[in-house]
């Protein structure tokens, strides 16, 4: 087993782990944020996408002990509990940006990573390129662009990060 | 995954220790080439020894006319990269191309050249541009250090510490994509070197990236897509599977080495 200590969405947690168990596994199992999801397990679809020092990374292919000493954001950590929703979750609800919701949590660390790097004013192709590694299997991509575009301007005027 | 014990190395001295103490232990950097394959325990190494915690290991610094790229800098650090930018923009472009944005944010330079996947992005730039791989007991020329399929040079002791590229006059990378995978299918670095031109091709060879002598002596003479004209690669020792056959990956070979070229020259 290893010790491990970091910050997730804010808070500190210490942990021994098995070194073979996933960040995503960590977070989901251990921690029970199950809004991180694993949907292919093999890095290609990003339902696991969450922020490792701010920066969007697939969870499934981390190991929880490589993020010792690091802080880590999941989805649960965008907004507080009761509290308005974070501008991108927002435009997601607003532009109908999900069916079966499976994929949303990794497409919006995905948007809010891509909004961070490239700015509030992200043009369709832009969105489309760094959408390369989340995979929809069921809106089609439109939505999705859409909701990211409303998303990147409406959290210049926010507050949220 | 199978059960491993896991060390986190300060040096890359104690990192060597740890190889040599720990039969048929492995290195992780990003881990994304690695944590997948033990994940399908294609591969259940004992030992994991971890570099991403020694200091200096991921810097990019220009050192004299060469372009010095530490083993774990990132993907997304060497594709955002001013110093590379300037330096080199074709070895960032080829960067911002590997996998996606997640992956980029943890997938390492020295990961990708010593796992020599027959499809990675690096191996041709290394090849292309005449890179140096520096370890912790030597230097090593591209040409020594693949050796085939997922095969390297390096000893059970070695680790890669930085690579060195020279400055070229103009370079372009141009990557056609496997559709599925989006590793390339075929991938065509051209590099003109003060001396010489060099063209360097991943994805396509069943023995790992090579070099095409016949385009880089014709370049050598004109750089330009028009001395490549009839020129073409023989189908022969190119990998042939359901995403394409090897006549047809001989065929982008051609097409991609002119589209390189052209983008090369459009830079300068």
């Amino acid at each position: 087993m290893a010790k491990i200590s970091l910050i997730v969405n804010g808070n500190p947690v210490n942990a021994n782990v098995d070194p073979r168990t996933l960040l995503v596994q960590f977070l989901r199992e251990n921690l029970r944020l199950t809004g991180t999801h694993v949907g292919c397990d093999t890095s290609q679809c990003g339902a696991c996408v969450v922020h490792l020092d701010g920066k969007a990374v697939k969870s499934c292919t981390t190991l929880a002990v490589m993020a010792d000493g690091h802080e880590v954001k999941t989805i649960e950590g965008l907004a507080a509990d009761g509290a308005p929703l974070h501008p991108m979750q927002e435009a997601f609800r607003e532009h109908h940006g999900l069916q079966c919701g499976f994929c949303t949590p990794g497409m919006i660390m995905t948007a809010v990573d891509m909004v961070h790097r490239k700015g509030h004013d992200l043009s369709d192709h832009v969105i489309r390129e760094e959408l390369e590694g989340n995979l929809c299997r069921c809106t089609g991509y439109q939505n999705i662009v859409q909701s990211i575009a409303a998303g990147a301007k409406a959290m210049e005027k926010s507050d949220l990060a | 995954m199978y059960e491993f014990k896991y060390h986190r190395p300060e040096t890359v001295r104690q990192a060597a220790n740890l190889l040599i103490k720990n039969e048929d232990a492995k290195l992780i950097a990003g881990g994304h080439t690695l944590v997948p394959v033990m994940k399908q325990r294609l591969a259940s190494p004992p030992h994991l020894v971890d570099l991403s915690h020694i200091e200096g290991l991921n810097g990019i610094e220009m050192k004299g006319r060469a372009l010095v790229i530490g083993a774990t800098a990132k993907h997304a650090e060497v594709a955002t990269s001013a110093i590379v930018g300037e330096a080199i923009p074709a070895l960032a472009e080829l960067a911002g191309l590997i996998g996606d944005p997640a992956v980029r944010h943890k997938g390492t330079i020295g990961g990708s050249l010593a796992n020599n996947d027959p499809t990675a992005d690096y191996p041709a730039a290394c090849l292309a541009l005449g890179a140096t791989i520096v370890t912790n007991k030597r230097r090593l020329k591209p040409e020594e250090f693949f050796q085939g399929l997922f095969t390297t040079a390096l000893e059970s002791d070695e680790i890669i510490t930085k690579v060195m590229f020279p400055v070229p006059k103009k370079a372009a990378y141009i990557k056609f994509r496997n559709q599925a995978s989006r590793y390339a299918l075929v991938g065509v670095f051209v590099a003109k070197r003060p001396s010489d031109v060099r063209v360097a091709i991943t994805g396509a060879g069943s023995d790992g990236v090579f070099r095409v002598t016949a385009f880089e002596e014709a370049l050598k003479k004109r750089f330009s897509p028009k001395a490549l004209e009839g020129l073409s690669v023989p189908a022969e020792g190119l990998n042939s599977d359901l995403h394409g056959s090897a006549e047809y990956r001989a065929h982008l070979i051609g097409v991609l080495a002119r589209r390189a070229v052209e983008a090369a020259s459009a830079k300068a």
